[in-house]
């Protein structure tokens, strides 16, 4: 999370952080752990309105962003979530918002459902294996006569269970499309999944012959490679400012509990051996900060190393996030692996970010691809 | 130094950018991306000295073309101007020659302890001359009884007179064999506790009372040299800062020092495509290929992952400067990045020679891509050392900006004569 926010993007933050720790403290998440939704009645409408939903949707779609550059504004409540283990699909239904919103104004009542929260779009994206490699489309959305018809599985798809609509990714003659999918079309069947995450909820879909028409189509016909690429970044990028806040709260919970707590008549956080991870932590903590805010601000001016940076914070807050949450198990002891303790809450939440929109293995080999690509 | 700047008077920085690139392309000579440094081919002592003769004249253009100094004091021969200018002539020195010996240790940290610490006229003295390229200087502050605790310093100073007579050893100073002016941390007082008895002094180098000899660090390289001083006078002119109130100075002067190691000292010129050190990913990229590699999925996930690192490096930096610009994080944070560099630097040198398989055990001379990688991972731990150690990182950064206990330590708050130097007999 950056220094230099606004006042507005600070008062923005501070009603986000008010409302979850009166909507969703650490006890009412405890008490979600097998509720089918994973959030608390009329939350999600409640903090649509807090603008939620929004800021990746420009004024025509009735939304509108807080500073000028709505996703720094979206990276606050992402660090949040993070900070809060908080419930509620907001990665998903912000990406899915930005994609109709970029596709012009033919899903404007589904925009508009959406960003009031009284109905949730979500994006199907990724697939199961051997084709959850990041990237990787092997759905198909083939026309026919005056109708597309859409054959795959899509799996995980957060919030897949509670969606009213899907924006499904697939393939058609060799390019990407994309098309907006009602929850209840025949064909559509959604299987609940159980997740690592307390509240996070997620779905297996499948589409048999699922059949839309033309109007469905997101964006154009087998040209959405760039769009896709896009929601990929974005995606990348609130799951690396996600992951920072959850860092932050599991590291500041630590640095207390190594002064509090005595072993041999002192302190922890006076055991150079503990001390020194305490660094290495510290170090991580930073550069995740960093590389999720570089991120954000290179995807917001569409710069030519939006990829990169998108890619190498998904990988670094991927791989150091899962380090430090469990590094703060281990300073903790036996406590850390209770369910008592709040711990568990913000790695859950790390652990899932790491592994959904792709793994740090894949963002690695698309740095790998990017770094090859530039030098040839 | 910037902050004296009358912007409004100032030479704009678009106009310097022109002015220094028609000086560059019609004077420096441009050099590829190895042409930076290729620390694994070692050079033999005349041609070394012919490469510091080059940077000395090249310093020299820049001084005689009112680019030298961009923001030292016009009073002491520099430009006076801002970071911002500095940052242009950077860029447009990119892929260009340029007088690397003498930015480190001469312009940062010795003649920035200089312009903090220096009188008048010792400023005088020294900086034109800088700056024209007639000095390089070098920092004399390790000591063989001393790495990471610099203030435990040995070597002594005793006044006599108007001189002070210096006798004792300093290490790690680079190049020091071709330099010619020391900054050096001695001790004057005994008899207080380590920090408060030091004084920081300068002396020419080429003396017969400074003996110099070179050190072979693992890799052949002989940069790196080890002086005896045996009572070498030096006059209290000479003298830079307060008597005993030394550490005050090199307070600074390792601050400036990590600075400059970390390319963000607004007196050094360094070029812009310089700044990743002698190994940016792309290297990688070229190893890989040339071992057949570059389709290999697990190549590409060590190539992505030091990417990955290195991408990081920069948004880490401007993160800290503006923390502690603002107050948000303490002003020991620039050990974060320190200890971040590494992490980068460590996979610079770690996964070329990964990639290049045995090709990194044995190479000849008719190889380019991966001639000597072998050598650069065996001496891969020097930057987890020079400049301060990673574990002196760790410390400052879990006591300094964490606030946790301080290491116990038997040299506080004791006379430096009766703290312990060696082990005092065994059971």
């Amino acid at each position: 999370m950056r220094f230099d926010r606004t006042p507005d993007q600070e008062f923005f933050r501070e009603t986000t952080v008010r409302f979850l720790e009166e909507q969703a403290p650490v006890a009412t998440l405890r008490g979600l752990r097998d509720d089918p939704v994973g959030a608390p009645p009329g939350y999600w409408r409640r903090g649509a309105e807090l603008g939620w939903t929004s800021l990746l949707v420009g004024e025509a779609h009735g939304g509108g962003s807080i500073s000028g550059d709505g996703l720094a504004d979206l990276t606050l409540v992402a660090h949040e979530f993070g900070a809060h283990a908080a419930p509620g699909p907001l990665i998903t239904a912000n990406v899915a918002l930005s994609a109709l919103a970029a596709a012009g104004s033919d899903h404007a009542a589904t925009i508009a459902a959406g960003v009031a929260g009284d109905a949730r779009c979500v994006w199907a994206h990724g697939e199961p294996a051997p084709a959850d490699r990041l990237g990787t489309v092997t759905c198909t959305i083939t026309p026919d006569g005056d109708d597309v018809v859409l054959d795959g599985t899509k799996r995980p798809v957060e919030a897949g269970a509670e969606a009213d609509a899907f924006v499904v990714t697939g393939a058609t003659d060799g390019g990407l499309t994309q098309v907006l999918v009602p929850a209840d079309a025949p064909g559509v069947t959604v299987t609940p999944l159980t997740t690592v995450d307390l509240t996070r909820r997620a779905a297996a879909v499948a589409f048999a012959g699922v059949r839309l028409p033309r109007s469905a189509v997101v964006g154009p016909l087998g040209g959405a490679a760039g769009p896709v690429r896009r929601q990929e970044q974005l995606a990348a990028i609130l799951c690396a400012a996600e992951t920072t806040g959850a860092m932050q709260r599991s590291f500041d919970l630590t640095v207390e509990w190594a002064f509090d707590r005595y072993s041999f008549g002192r302190p922890l956080a006076s055991y150079q051996a503990l001390k020194h991870r305490f660094a290495d932590m510290k170090v991580w903590l930073e550069a995740s900060h960093a590389a999720s805010d570089a991120a954000a601000a290179a995807w917001s001016a569409d710069a030519p190393d939006a990829d990169a940076r998108a890619s190498a914070a998904k990988a670094y807050t991927g791989e150091f996030g899962a380090e430090l949450a469990h590094d703060c198990v281990q300073m903790h002891g036996g406590i850390g692996v209770t369910f008592e303790h709040d711990l568990h809450l913000y790695l859950r939440r790390i652990t899932w970010d790491r592994v959904v929109y792709g793994t740090p293995a894949d963002h690695r080999q698309r740095l790998a691809a990017l770094l090859i690509g530039e030098a040839a | 130094m910037s902050a004296e700047v009358d912007t409004t008077t100032a030479e704009p920085v678009e106009d310097f950018r022109a002015r220094a690139r028609s000086f560059i392309g019609a004077n420096l000579r441009a050099v590829g991306r190895r042409g930076r440094g290729d620390f694994s081919r070692h050079l033999p002592d005349d041609e070394e000295l012919a490469v510091v003769a080059r940077a000395r004249e090249v310093q020299r253009l820049l001084w005689n073309h009112d680019l030298a100094g961009v923001c030292v004091p016009r009073e002491y021969g520099g430009l006076g101007l801002t970071p911002a200018h500095q940052q242009a002539l950077n860029e447009e020195l990119a892929g260009y020659e340029f007088p690397r010996h003498l930015q480190t240790p001469t312009m940062s940290p010795c003649m920035a302890v200089l312009l903090d610490f220096g009188t008048h006229e010792q400023k005088l003295r020294h900086i034109p001359a800088i700056l024209r390229g007639e000095e390089i200087w070098i920092q004399f502050l390790s000591e063989p009884s001393s790495g990471s605790d610099v203030a435990g310093a040995l070597t002594s100073a005793v006044r006599d007179g108007d001189e002070w007579v210096l006798n004792g050893s300093k290490v790690w100073s680079t190049g020091a064999w071709w330099s010619d002016w020391a900054l050096c941390l001695a001790r004057t007082n005994w008899d207080v506790p380590k920090h408060r008895g030091l004084t920081v002094f300068m002396f020419p180098i080429h003396q017969p009372a400074v003996e110099i000899q070179r050190i072979e660090m693992l890799n052949g390289n002989r940069e790196f040299c080890q002086e005896f001083m045996t009572d070498l006078r030096v006059p209290d002119t000479d003298r830079i800062g307060e008597v005993d109130q030394g550490w005050t100075v090199g307070i600074r002067w390792m601050f400036h020092e990590r600075m400059a190691m970390a390319h963000n000292e607004p007196v050094m010129t360094w070029p812009a495509d310089g700044a990743a050190g002698f190994s940016g990913p792309t290297v990688l990229v070229d190893v890989a290929r040339e071992v057949g590699r570059l389709d290999d999925p697990v190549a590409r996930d060590l190539i992505g992952r030091s990417y990955m690192t290195s991408l990081v490096g920069e948004p880490l930096q401007r993160r800290l400067a503006e923390g502690m610009a603002g107050g948000h994080l303490s002003d020991q944070a620039a050990s974060i990045a320190r200890l971040h560099g590494w992490e980068v630097d460590k996979a610079a040198m770690t996964v070329p020679f990964e990639l290049a398989g045995a090709a990194g055990g044995a190479w000849s001379d008719a190889d380019d891509t991966l001639f000597g990688l072998g050598q650069g991972f065996l001496v891969r731990q020097a930057i987890a050392i020079a400049g301060g150690t990673v574990e002196m990182a760790r410390n400052v950064i879990s006591e300094r900006v964490l606030g946790m206990p301080r290491e116990a330590a038997s040299d506080r708050d004791v006379a430096f004569r009766d703290v312990p130097r060696g082990p005092t007999g065994r059971p």
